[in-house]
């Protein structure tokens, strides 16, 4: 059995003619943005919440991260909605202030409610980070949102196995971000479209808790609503003494369980595919599609040399929307703001690599902006202990409060049209950070250093 | 949930891959707490030339005359056409919405984004998914060789998409038989899972035993 295939067994309730399945679904994360619906499908149905301790809320995709007052009145709104939903129903709800508020990509694994073995939901299409931890976690819409909140199970048919197999040591300078940025690249981002995925391999199990987050969060950018990772030890002492973890008896009964999630050696996978990541250099995107990615020291591709006419189409309409020209070098290429920060980015890790880079130096005066924006208020404290906010400040980046922030740009923080930026983030789509806005995707080591070198730098070669 | 059975209308060719929830409708949208009102604001940074924020009179905004939505020849289109990979990204079941507050009922495409195809069924928006071949012949007639307003008749009882005006032949598409019947039944699957209540509680019990850390807060 594979991975996935135990965690599917384990949490099937019923299957029916049809080949669906009834999934169990032991734990939901809720946010502001993807939940009044869901409540208010409740309320008009009659229906309660099932299990309000497998609930847990917090405010995140539209919270200002200046300060704690907020201005916009939808947002005042959204935020109203979510306190008397989760108060109503007795869900834990960490609201704007509470040190352990965050973005809930971030906050789940940091307070233990994501935990290994178990399946876990959330409105929201990042929600496959969690499967870092060998959770069978996914996005949902909001009418799914409402069925889990009602029956805590979800009507849901079974995605293929695929197996991604990395091997090779890269340069420290490289992260995996750019493993999988370089990885959607040479996919496409509908190559994971109905599947289930596995990172496996040498590279993946030398990577850090963190660092697995980032890839599996991205597995949804390669189409994959799923990504997973195998229980070792790394992951068994990431979780120790979690606030939400269990303890004890339980912790010890816990752990034995855990030990045991990972594919086994005759797994059958339907897809697969082997890759080795030692010479990768820095990503960068340059176009309007995660999978429109080159390496910094290459050119920006040129649509004549394409084939297939749909795709010259997209790429020329790729290049036309971030003013960038075909035989452009990537390091000639100036940024107007930098983010860092985002579900993708946003950790403790992230943060020290950035801050690594910009450690006496200054930010270029040509960059109107540049933010940090911690993924959590534990993130963020752990940080400021580390002095990370003071080596920020100083090389005159902004210290936010935790927030989704700039990744979508629901809150005051976002691109004026045609503004450049350099992000941390994991989309890249026309006015996703702002109407006209053109996002550039990166790692945190490269946003950081394209914010003092006022453009894409290689960071292999920083000072 | 309304069902789908069969549908005539005009048909809207949006020819580009890779359509994502953020295109069909941009963030500040999301602010809103109600499931209709959407539809004014579908694939807005395409369709108008000025930003777009809620509550704003939709009357006074610039189109663009270049976006294909709205040239007269498709105007009223119920039905989608586009390219692989339509509804990819954010899981935001706004983007439905506003497809359906738009007045679309399905989207031919040769494929779809997973999150966005199941929320269509939680709402009775028909995705109906092509071959690459059919897509494609499907594209040049709407795009080119139809009369004025397009018109296709997609049949989910035979689950075939021809041409209202009875010239060409059908082409089939795909859709699993699970998907088809809630369709067509219009079925309320919060509903149906509360039916199956006592095989979740057997379940839950067995689960309890095997995971009881996942229920330590909770009395049983």
């Amino acid at each position: 059995m594979t991975l996935y295939d135990k965690l599917w067994a384990s949490h099937m309730v019923d299957e029916l003619p049809d080949g669906s399945t009834l999934l169990y679904i032991d734990r939901q994360l809720l946010h502001e943005v993807t939940s009044a619906q869901a409540f208010a499908t409740l309320a008009h149905t009659g229906r309660t919440v099932r299990r309000a301790a497998s609930q847990l809320a917090v405010e995140d995709h539209n919270v200002p991260t200046t300060g704690l007052e907020v201005t916009d009145p939808l947002a005042q709104e959204q935020l109203a909605a979510l306190r008397s939903n989760t108060s109503r129903f007795g869900i834990t709800e960490f609201a704007m202030g509470d040190r352990r508020q965050g973005i809930v990509h971030v906050v789940g694994p940091e307070q233990g409610f994501t935990l290994p073995g178990i399946t876990i939901v959330c409105g929201d299409s990042h929600t496959s980070t969690h499967g870092a931890f060998a959770a069978l976690a996914f996005g949902i819409g909001t009418s799914e949102v409402a069925q889990c909140l009602a029956t805590q199970c979800l009507v849901v048919r079974k995605s293929q196995n695929m197996r991604l197999v990395l091997g090779g040591v890269p340069h420290p300078a490289v992260s995996a971000k750019d493993v999988i940025l370089w990885i959607i690249g040479r996919m496409g981002t509908a190559a994971g479209t109905g599947a289930a995925v596995e990172y496996a391999g040498p590279y993946v199990e030398r990577l850090s808790m963190e660092g697995r987050m980032t890839m599996c969060n991205m597995a949804i950018e390669m189409g994959a609503r799923v990504g997973l990772c195998a229980v070792d030890d790394s992951t068994i002492a990431y979780l120790e003494n979690r606030p939400m973890g269990p303890r004890g008896r339980l912790w010890e009964q816990a752990v034995a369980l855990w030990r045991t999630l990972h594919s086994d050696a005759e797994a059958h996978f339907d897809r697969e595919a082997h890759w080795d990541v030692s010479a990768l250099a820095p990503q960068v995107t340059w176009g309007t599609s995660p999978e429109q990615v080159i390496a910094i020291d290459e050119r920006i591709p040129d649509p004549a040399a394409q084939q297939d006419s749909k795709r010259r189409e997209a790429m020329q309409r790729a290049l036309d929307y971030m003013g960038l020209n075909p035989g452009q070098a990537m390091t000639d290429v100036a940024v107007d703001q930098v983010f860092i920060g985002s579900c993708t980015n946003g950790r403790l890790e992230d943060l020290r690599q950035a801050a690594a880079m910009v450690a006496g130096k200054r930010v270029a005066p040509t960059v109107r902006r540049a933010l940090v924006v911690p993924g959590s208020g534990e993130v963020r404290l752990r940080a400021e202990q580390e002095g990370l906010d003071r080596l920020f400040r100083d090389a005159g980046f902004e210290w936010r409060l935790p927030g989704c922030s700039m990744c979508l740009g629901m809150n005051e923080d976002r691109l004026a049209a045609q503004e450049r930026c350099a992000a941390t983030s994991n989309r890249n789509f026309e006015g996703r950070q702002g109407a006209g806005g053109r996002t550039h995707l990166v790692s945190p080591a490269m946003a950081a250093a394209a914010a003092i070198a006022g453009r894409f730098v290689d960071v292999r070669h920083w000072p | 949930m309304e069902s789908f059975i069969c549908h005539e209308g005009v048909v809207l060719p949006l020819d580009r891959v890779n359509v994502d929830t953020d295109a069909i409708i941009p963030k500040q949208y999301l602010q809103s707490t109600a499931r209709t009102g959407y539809g004014p604001f579908l694939f807005d940074s395409w369709r108008y030339l000025d930003p777009g924020h809620l509550g704003m009179d939709v009357g006074q905004r610039r189109l663009n005359p270049d976006f294909i939505m709205n040239e007269p020849r498709y105007a009223g289109a119920s039905i989608l056409l586009s390219r692989n990979n339509f509804g990819c990204g954010s899981s935001r079941e706004h983007a439905v919405w506003a497809l359906l507050d738009a007045g679309f009922r399905a989207v031919i495409a040769p494929s779809f984004g997973d999150i966005f195809y199941n929320n269509c069924f939680q709402n009775g928006l028909l995705p109906a998914m092509v071959a690459e071949a059919d897509c494609e012949a499907l594209f040049a007639w709407a795009l080119c060789d139809a009369p004025a307003s397009p018109r296709l008749l997609v049949d989910l009882r035979n689950t075939t998409i021809q041409r209202a005006d009875g010239t060409g032949q059908p082409v089939g598409f795909a859709i699993e038989p699970f998907r088809r019947e809630a369709l067509l039944r219009g079925l309320d699957a919060i509903g149906e899972t509360l039916a199956k209540a006592e095989r979740i509680a057997a379940f839950e019990a067995r689960h309890r035993q095997a995971m009881p850390w996942l229920f330590a807060t909770e009395t049983s």
